[in-house]
């Protein structure tokens, strides 16, 4: 599904800032995988996502999604297939357009002069109520005025609106309060397991790292340096983990947003 | 009467005829947010292409070749900032310093004269002539031609295209994973407004029938100042709604300008007028802030920060008012100062009003 080769990226090469995020990393994806991902500060979990969305082309390795090699595609052409939702909710959607503009690009059906048709209108009043946030009520609103977890949760539905072959999930709850945090990780669940996605997660939470999922991945300075599914996974607890990465690294685990239970 | 109906009917067709730019600029700067700072050229070329075109005796012709010179403008200011990313304040004006060269070329001289041939305004009088619409002829043209403009931007706005256009100036990062190609959206969007811009130039040149290689000058900081108006007076609610502002402040522009001259400002003083309104309007937020920041020092110091600007601004405006009546320098440049100092009066009164309201509230 998503074959990631030895891929590299050093920041500012030859500069005394210069700075190797990823290094020679490997990574295969099988289809309806569900894998967090947990590493300290600096790990290069977000540069990670930054490479296969296209953020940056990588230095060396390959990226193959699908049989497709995406190594040197353009951003906007793997975001086909791609959704990509990050800890700042207002970065996935237009605050100056209504919600239903928003949608109505999210979707991108017809042709390029083709307007917002009623039909187009019902199915994402559907959508909507499907979020339980009353936001269907408010299409003809503009995003500025959401807060940031009905924001984050209207992002979720645009990049799973044509369900991608991977949603690549960047904290994207790290930034809303625990109850809508906790709203809003019930719904990627639900939307998830309902279209059978690829997903991968980065989460600060070392308790739903281990909970949500069939796989966990702990990255350190570049590399994954423990991998872990199935039968041994179910059997770690959070202090089996921070152990891990102790004997791993020779460090602890440091991450100011941590959260241990 | 202060101002006759002939003078205010031509100021508004003026008015109608900038108020394509003001569009223009309504496209690229409140929808696309690029500052597009080859409107001033793109603006003459229109104008010298559509004068060379309609003096070999094509006058509506003339309209299509300054559509069509404008969407090339448009493309190679949109190639300078996202291919080669030249910032894109400094793609428009390279674009802009190089169209000067371009419309000498286009043009052959300076200056060009249109008073022989026919235009699409000769053409309109002499199919309305003997109706009771005769008198109309220009504001019909200028009419048609702004309503024609704003229906097909306000349609287009409404397309998945437009949509896009406006979600790049909103929040590009949102286009790109809409599999949307940011690039190609600035590209679109700057050829659609300069060959707007590219109409008016033309228009205006057939309404003037004369066409003048330096009238672009401050030509976008004018449209800056229409769009500005309009959005102060009508709000930024809907699209059509914001549109149809613009098209109204480029009016009143106009008739402001009618009724300066009619005041024998001279008409280099507008300029500055314009330059002040657009610096005041773009900066108002950051201002205020700041005044209400310091009224807050000095009120902890027992002061009324307020009285004090009011006092100044009024005693400003009594000053230059004075110095205009006993005629010491230009007096039309007084009455200016003037005027703006008792704006900035009426702002601060308004502004002290507004901050006991919210403390109140």
């Amino acid at each position: 599904m998503l074959k990631i080769d030895g891929i590299s990226k050093t920041f500012n090469p030859g500069t005394n800032n210069s700075k190797t995020a990823l290094n020679k990393l490997s990574l295969h994806v099988t289809k309806g995988d569900f894998i967090t991902i947990i590493g300290s500060n600096g790990a290069g979990k977000s540069t990670l996502f930054n490479a296969i969305c296209g953020g940056f082309y990588v230095d060396e390795g390959r990226i193959v999604l699908d049989n497709k090699d995406i190594t040197y595609d353009k951003d906007y052409r793997r975001s086909k297939s791609i959704g990509h939702l990050f800890q700042d909710p207002m970065r996935g959607s237009a605050p100056g357009m209504t919600i239903e503009e928003n949608l109505a690009l999210a979707a991108g059906h017809g042709g390029w002069l083709s307007t917002i048709s009623k039909a187009d209108r019902d199915a994402f009043r559907e959508k909507l109520a499907q979020l339980e946030m009353g936001l269907e009520n408010r299409m003809k609103q503009p995003v500025g005025l959401l807060s940031g977890g009905q924001r984050q949760a209207l992002t979720l539905l645009m990049s799973t609106f044509h369900p991608p072959k991977l949603l690549l999930l960047d904290e994207h709850t790290a930034a809303l309060d625990p109850a809508t945090a906790e709203k809003v990780l019930a719904m990627t669940k639900r939307i998830i397991s309902e279209n059978n996605l690829t997903c991968l997660m980065v989460t600060h939470n070392m308790q739903s790292a281990l909970e949500l999922g069939n796989r966990t991945v702990m990255m350190d300075s570049g590399r994954i340096i423990f991998d872990t599914s199935g039968e041994s996974r179910s059997r770690l607890t959070v202090a089996d983990l921070l152990r891990l990465f102790h004997e791993k690294t020779g460090e602890d685990l440091d991450n100011d947003r941590m959260l241990l239970s | 009467m202060f101002i006759s109906w002939g003078v205010m009917q031509s100021a508004i067709e003026l008015g109608l005829v900038y108020s394509l730019v003001a569009l223009a600029l309504f496209l690229s700067y409140s929808m696309l947010n690029v500052c597009d700072l080859s409107t001033d050229g793109c603006y003459t070329l229109g104008c010298a292409v559509g004068s060379v075109v309609a003096i070999a005796g094509h006058p509506a012709l003339a309209l299509l070749a300054a559509v069509g010179s404008g969407i090339c403008s448009g493309f190679v200011t949109a190639f300078l900032q996202t291919k080669l990313k030249i910032e894109s304040l400094l793609a428009g004006i390279v674009v802009n310093t190089g169209l000067y060269t371009i419309n000498i070329l286009i043009m052959g001289k300076s200056t060009l004269s249109l008073n022989d041939c026919e235009t699409v305004f000769t053409r309109a009088k002499a199919l309305l002539s003997g109706t009771v619409l005769a008198p109309y002829y220009k504001l019909i043209v200028a009419l048609a031609f702004v309503v024609l403009v704003l229906v097909l931007q306000l349609l287009f706005l409404r397309t998945r295209l437009g949509l896009s256009i406006r979600a790049t100036g909103n929040n590009a990062a949102m286009v790109k994973s809409s599999s949307i190609n940011p690039h190609l959206m600035i590209t679109i969007g700057l050829c659609c407004s300069n060959a707007i811009t590219a109409l008016g130039g033309c228009l205006i040149g057939e309404y003037n029938k004369t066409c003048d290689i330096n009238m672009g000058t401050g030509m976008v900081t004018i449209a800056l100042a229409s769009l500005i108006i309009g959005e102060t007076i009508f709000g930024k609610k809907t699209i059509p709604w914001r549109a149809f502002g613009v098209i109204v402040g480029a009016v009143l522009y106009r008739i402001v300008v009618a009724i300066a001259l009619r005041l024998n400002m001279p008409a280099t003083a507008l300029k500055l007028v314009s330059a002040v309104i657009v610096a005041i309007a773009i900066s108002y937020p950051t201002v205020m802030e700041m005044v209400e920041f310091q009224s807050k020092r000095f009120a902890a110091r027992g002061r009324n920060l307020y009285r004090i600007l009011q006092v100044t601004f009024g005693l400003l405006a009594v000053i230059f008012l004075v110095l205009a009546v006993i005629n010491v320098w230009s007096r039309s440049f007084l009455i200016l100062l003037a005027v703006l100092a008792a704006i900035c009066l009426v702002w601060m009164l308004a502004a002290e009003r507004n901050q006991k309201k919210v403390k109140a509230c």
